[in-house]
């Protein structure tokens, strides 16, 4: 996941997060068309702030052909302009400067022709009280805490569990952030996910491991759903594939198509089974598969598995492929050569590739410290692997060792 | 969820020891602390959210649309809503006792909050440090230990328990040697003869590795155990002592275990295993010691040199406490 993060932003921008903040309640503050109360509200909310707002206008222009990551929301001229408080990409920075001088002149034009009112001037208390005094957002930021109570799509995310924290330290996602527009951008996004069968407690951790499906075309992302249809992936596994691996939906057609197809031919499974382990473990289709040819490699020729023995484990314990190969080569090296454990008895019980070695090893060594250490299915007091590694400390003491907690724990003080 | 998350944090303040298992570093040990002590504070009882004040716009029904009425609200900022603002605590300063290395296991000293300036005082007491120490004769590895490249195997029938405690009889006189040379004390004077007399004499400055107390406690060939009281050391000098009796005794030895029974006066009682590195566990094991008093270590004349007692005196702050084993049999 970490991975595919990084190839999106490979460009390490600055941390900093400038501020573009979309009001959608835009129409409440000004609700007198063409009045002095407008007028008012533009002067009061500073000339540095319009002025900005005109800047920005050009900026985002150039930006556009330059062709930053995130594309930028639709912007219109005038009085549309949506912006309180704006200020362009670092990256775009020398446009800026070029482009600033000429719009500055547009602006102080435009201040000519509206009248500004006196500060002497009385007001209706009707107008006063549509006049909002809003607090001026900083135009650059390290964090989205200051921007998270002025915009409307910051707070509804929040409401929907969104980790702002976590999302902000990653480069580039805080200003794509702060371009969207909730009603426009967001909503769309959820109920397509909704309409797969994302569960809504879910959309939280969703957009937090991956915010850039909020810039990804709804087309696109039709196309993805349907390719999957078309390989029989029935609606609960798609539900379950999209919300298990959030990125699933950002990769492209052909790209899903060769991962689906290494996992066919690497691993031999008929197609049935593919799926199956897909749908287990979506996260193989998102993750890197370098890893995992090199998990094949270890099992293959390192440990010396058989073909069928491969698949027999990897259809019961899909994450043996991810998992490090330092630590499965440790855990398979403790367990084949010092607790003397066939293969076939690892084939049976793949789930010791999850296990943690410390816990293998302070387990076997009390059981044998207690003469219990017996893991032939032929011989009595048998003990199967799965339960040496996967029952919690009280019930191993208690079932499989026969002896107490206290026992157990002053024994680890004796390793 | 009573108590609040900073009150927790502030009352986490001393020393307390872990039981480090073999083959993790002990930097992995210190971080494993660390990572669950911040997760457990995490989900503690977080500080409320700000207040905001807002003017909202309310639209009575009987009224026209332009005429509006403000009504005060207060709302909790967004801005401190702990999504927004992430984990209260992202760091702890941990810090730790004496070092043990990969392959050793047993007593290491971790210290929290005012914990982490006692360390220092701590260093400049030069305890003794307790170790249980196994090996096997036969072989000889290049790292002393029974993991390194093999070099050598010779046979070890010719071992006898006898002569195994001849030859540790021996280091143990070399190194009272150096133990009076390094302790720098004169010794035509009362104090002196006091502190000898008690088994205490040891030295307050650096000094290369010194063992003060050393015995056989298990021999059944090839294999064997020491009990090792000793300053200053490393693990690997304490492999490398095998190694020498191995020689001495013309064989080889290799040794297989190091581990640590007592640092100072942590010992293996007091300190925690794995499973049991949680907020709770390290609650109770920095109250334990608090609770238990200074006398003891007066008593035993291990306090630190006296500078050091006055500074901790002076700022009320508990210092070394807890009873020590006898542990200077080797020097009586």
């Amino acid at each position: 996941m970490a991975t595919f993060c990084h190839r999106i932003c490979h460009r390490w921008s600055l941390s900093r997060i400038t501020g573009l903040v979309l009001i959608s309640n835009y129409k409440s503050q000004v609700t007198v068309p063409v009045s002095a109360a407008t007028c008012r509200l533009l002067s009061w909310s500073g000339a540095r702030v319009t002025s900005l707002a005109h800047q920005s206008l050009c900026g985002l222009k150039n930006q556009r052909s330059c062709s930053s990551g995130a594309d930028p929301a639709p912007q219109k001229g005038g009085l549309g302009v949506r912006e309180t408080s704006l200020l362009l990409n670092a990256n775009c920075g020398r446009e800026k400067a070029v482009a600033s001088s000429p719009a500055k002149e547009t602006f102080f034009t435009d201040l000519d022709v509206i009248p500004l009112p006196s500060p002497f001037e009385e007001i209706l208390d009707e107008e006063a009280v549509q006049i909002e005094g809003r607090e001026v957002l900083p135009p650059a930021s390290f964090t989205l805490r200051d921007y998270v109570d002025q915009s409307d799509t910051l707070s509804k995310l929040v409401l929907l569990g969104v980790d702002l924290s976590k999302l902000e330290q990653r480069p580039n996602v805080a200003n794509m952030l702060l371009r969207l527009d909730f009603d426009k951008n967001v909503k769309e996004c959820l109920l397509f996910l909704k309409d797969l069968g994302v569960e809504e407690h879910q959309f939280g951790a969703f957009l937090t491991k991956n915010p850039f499906i909020l810039t990804e075309s709804l087309g696109n992302l039709q196309k993805r759903v349907s390719y999957l249809q078309s390989k029989k992936f029935n609606k609960e596994a798609i539900a379950r594939m999209v919300s298990k691996a959030p990125y699933l939906l950002n990769f492209s057609v052909e790209r899903l198509d060769n991962r689906l197809d290494f996992y066919h031919k690497e691993l031999g499974l008929n197609v049935q089974k593919t799926r199956e382990l897909v749908t287990r473990l979506p996260s193989l289709l998102t993750g890197s598969l370098e890893p995992v040819r090199e998990n094949l490699k270890v099992y293959r020729i390192e440990f010396g598995f058989q073909e069928n023995e491969l698949q027999h484990m990897v259809m019961k314990v899909p994450k043996m492929l991810v998992a490090s190969k330092k630590k499965v080569t440790v855990v398979f090296d403790y367990l084949h050569n010092i607790m003397g454990i066939p293969h076939l008895l690892v084939t049976k019980f793949p789930q010791v590739f999850n296990a943690k070695l410390l816990r293998i090893k302070e387990r076997h060594l009390f059981l044998e410290h207690l003469g219990r250490a017996q893991y032939d299915p032929v011989q009595p007091n048998y003990i199967s692997l799965d339960k040496l590694v996967a029952t919690p400390d009280e019930v191993f003491c208690v079932e499989i060792a026969k002896a107490t907690l206290p026992d157990f724990e002053a024994f680890q003080k004796t390793l | 969820m009573s108590r609040s998350a900073r009150s927790v944090a502030r009352a986490l303040q001393g020393l307390f020891s872990v039981y480090k298992p073999p083959g993790v570093h002990w930097k992995r040990v210190r971080d494993a602390v660390e990572t669950n002590l911040l997760q457990e504070l995490n989900s503690l009882k977080q500080p409320d959210a700000r207040q905001l004040i807002r003017f909202l716009p309310v639209h009575a029904d009987g009224e026209s649309e332009t005429e509006t009425n403000l009504t005060v609200v207060k709302l909790p900022a967004l801005a401190d809503h702990p999504l927004v603002k992430g984990p209260e605590f992202v760091h702890l300063k941990v810090g730790t006792g004496h070092r043990l290395d990969v392959m050793s296991s047993g007593v290491f000293v971790l210290a929290l909050g005012h914990g982490n300036k006692q360390l220092p005082e701590l260093y400049n007491c030069h305890l003794t440090k307790d170790y249980t120490v196994k090996g096997f004769f036969g072989k000889a590895t290049d790292d002393f230990s029974d993991m390194g490249r093999l070099v050598e195997k010779t046979t070890y029938d010719h071992i006898t328990r006898d002569k195994l405690e001849r030859i540790v009889a021996v280091i143990q006189g070399s190194h009272q040697k150096a133990l009076l040379t390094y302790s720098g004390i004169d010794f035509k004077t009362q104090e002196a003869y006091e502190l000898a007399s008690r088994g205490l004499l040891r030295p307050m400055q650096n000094s290369p590795p010194i063992i003060t107390g050393l015995r056989c406690v298990h021999f059944s060939p090839p294999n064997f155990t020491l009990e090792i009281q000793c300053l200053h050391e490393t693990q690997k000098y304490l492999r490398r002592i095998v190694h020498e009796i191995g020689l001495e005794l013309k064989s080889t030895a290799v040794c297989t275990h190091v581990r640590r029974t007592r640092d100072g006066f942590f010992t293996l009682q007091d300190s925690l295993i794995r499973t049991r590195w949680d907020l709770q566990s390290v609650q109770d094991a920095l109250r334990g010691r608090g609770s238990k008093g200074k006398a003891t270590l007066l008593e035993s004349g291990l306090e630190p040199p006296a500078g050091e007692t006055d500074r901790l005196q002076a700022r009320g702050q508990r210092t070394t406490t807890g009873t020590l084993r006898t542990a200077q049999t080797g020097t009586s």
